[in-house]
């Protein structure tokens, strides 16, 4: 039976962590995921679960126990934020082409320079071609759900490629929502037992992880870690149907929002699609044919379905919470336009950066979007990239 | 000798024919790889010159020096570097090493 309770989205994704009950855990403390690895040393104490618990001395060290972890041939997971998520960047390129099915909970915070502690997509999105997974989480209820389908994706012999299940830090992870939690027994068997096939502690057939991979090999090797992000998606679309059929709970690669009819549309990634589905919802009562598409997966990146999802569209704004300097907007601004050219979709796009460093993004700030976008759909110029919730004179 | 579970793997190899990861099936098989062509200096060995000190094969970063019944044999040159530590060694000249002496 699932049980209704009310929690942080954090405390929904250790509840899933307990669940779990991983075989290693290595983590270190930093804003706003602190509590994730807080809860789990409890559980701990309390005898809830049997995890190995690592406390390691950084981020560097915690992804790389936890790789250790992995290639010995047990479930390790970690947990961080912002410029920890920053300091395992080396070892995460390490972790993916190892294809060590890892699983880490990221709670999504702005990068350093200058410092801040809240919330946007920039440590993530920094790393979006280290060649790990990412499901991003509307809510609490997403966090907790996409990470009991984490292992099951991860560890799919067609992927065997690590996976981060993030969520907006404070807004989803401190904020307390009614969410469902499946029971623990129902929960396990969904997760299932892991059975590597290949794994270090195992003496009857030694192996090794991590040669040098000499200018002869390192392409090829590097070609079949693309191959497994082309499967990931099936992977991920198969693994969220079972889910659904256990617990009423659907999810895809991409969430459409209203988008049947829709003519105007916003496209964006994590907590902020809540916010705009109230919008939507307000738009649609005046008559205007407004939709939205949540991004769920952007690694492996679903072109095919946004450009899709996008094809009778006649304005679209894509929204970036992270701003990649580069005098062309953001990252999935830049990602989503491939797409549209790619599959010769009429759409005309405008990208926007917004929310950067906690900066709040309102329905309000929806409606200014929408009307630029009535605007452009009429035939105004607009620039292709603008930021959105800045102050200017 | 062991069998060597990589040996379908190549530097021709389609990319569809890597294992996982790259990772390396089967232990003790660093035999496998011929680290030999590496060498640009050889040592050379002149067995009437030796006198079976054994002074040279403890130091042999690569264990290409074969000791068979507490006699050495000549040099495993699939597998020695060339670095020139054993000629530096032998106190009795029975070891030379230079390009000349390439085996």
């Amino acid at each position: 039976m699932s049980r209704r309770d009310r929690l942080s989205g954090n405390e929904a994704v250790a509840n899933a962590i307990r669940q779990i009950n991983p075989d290693v855990i290595a983590a270190f403390p930093i804003t706003p995921s602190t509590e994730i690895p807080q809860y789990v040393s409890l559980f701990k104490a309390e005898g809830k679960i049997d995890t190995e618990f690592v406390t390691v001395e950084s981020e560097h060290s915690a992804i790389s126990a936890t790789a250790g972890a992995e290639a010995a041939g047990v479930r390790a997971m970690t947990a961080t934020s912002s410029a920890g998520f920053a300091l395992m960047h080396e070892m995460l390129y390490v972790v993916a082409s190892d294809r060590l099915p890892v699983v880490m909970a990221v709670v999504n915070r702005a990068l350093t320079g200058p410092i801040n502690i809240n919330n946007d997509h920039s440590d993530s999105m920094g790393s979006r071609d280290c060649g790990w997974m990412q499901l991003y989480s509307e809510n609490a209820q997403e966090a907790y759900d996409n990470m009991l389908m984490a292992h099951r994706i991860a560890e799919d012999p067609e992927v065997l490629l690590p996976i981060m299940i993030c969520q907006d830090g404070f807004i989803t992870s401190h904020a307390v929502e009614n969410i469902v939690l499946e029971d623990d027994e129902t929960a396990k068997a969904f997760v299932g037992e892991y059975k590597p096939e290949h794994f270090l502690l195992n003496p009857g057939k030694p192996v090794a992880y991590g040669p040098y991979g000499v200018s002869p090999y390192y392409m090829e090797l590097k070609r079949t870690q693309t191959e497994a992000m082309n499967h990931a998606a099936a992977v991920i679309q198969k693994v969220s149907k079972a889910y659904g059929d256990l617990t009423g709970r659907y999810y895809d690669l991409i969430e459409r929002y209203r988008m049947d009819d829709a003519e105007l549309a916003c496209v964006c990634i994590g907590s902020s699609a809540g916010t705009g589905k109230a919008a939507v919802d307000v738009l649609r009562e005046q008559g205007i044919k407004a939709g939205l598409v949540k991004i769920r997966a952007f690694r492996p990146f679903p072109g095919d379905e946004i450009a899709d999802a996008l094809k009778h569209v006649e304005a679209v704004a894509i929204m970036d919470k992270t701003d990649s300097f580069s005098g062309n907007g953001g990252p999935l601004g830049a990602e989503v336009r491939s797409a549209l050219y790619q599959h010769k979709c009429k759409a005309e796009t405008i990208n926007y950066v917004y929310g950067l460093g906690g900066r709040d993004v309102r329905v309000e700030d929806f409606y200014q979007i929408f009307r630029q976008l009535e605007d452009i759909a009429d035939g105004e110029e607009a620039p292709a990239w603008r930021y959105i919730g800045v102050r200017e004179r | 000798m062991k069998e060597n579970l990589m040996k379908h793997i190549s530097e021709k190899s389609p990319w569809q024919d890597m294992t996982p990861g790259g990772i390396v099936l089967g232990g003790g098989n660093s035999v496998d790889v011929r680290t030999g062509d590496w060498r640009t200096v050889s040592p050379k060995f002149h067995a009437d010159k030796c006198r079976q000190c054994l002074l040279c094969f403890p130091v042999c970063p690569d264990s290409s020096i074969p000791v068979v019944d507490g006699k050495r044999l000549d040099f495993d040159y699939d597998h020695c570097k060339g670095c020139g530590i054993c000629a530096a060694v032998c106190p009795f000249g029975a070891i030379t090493f230079g390009e000349e002496e390439q085996a």
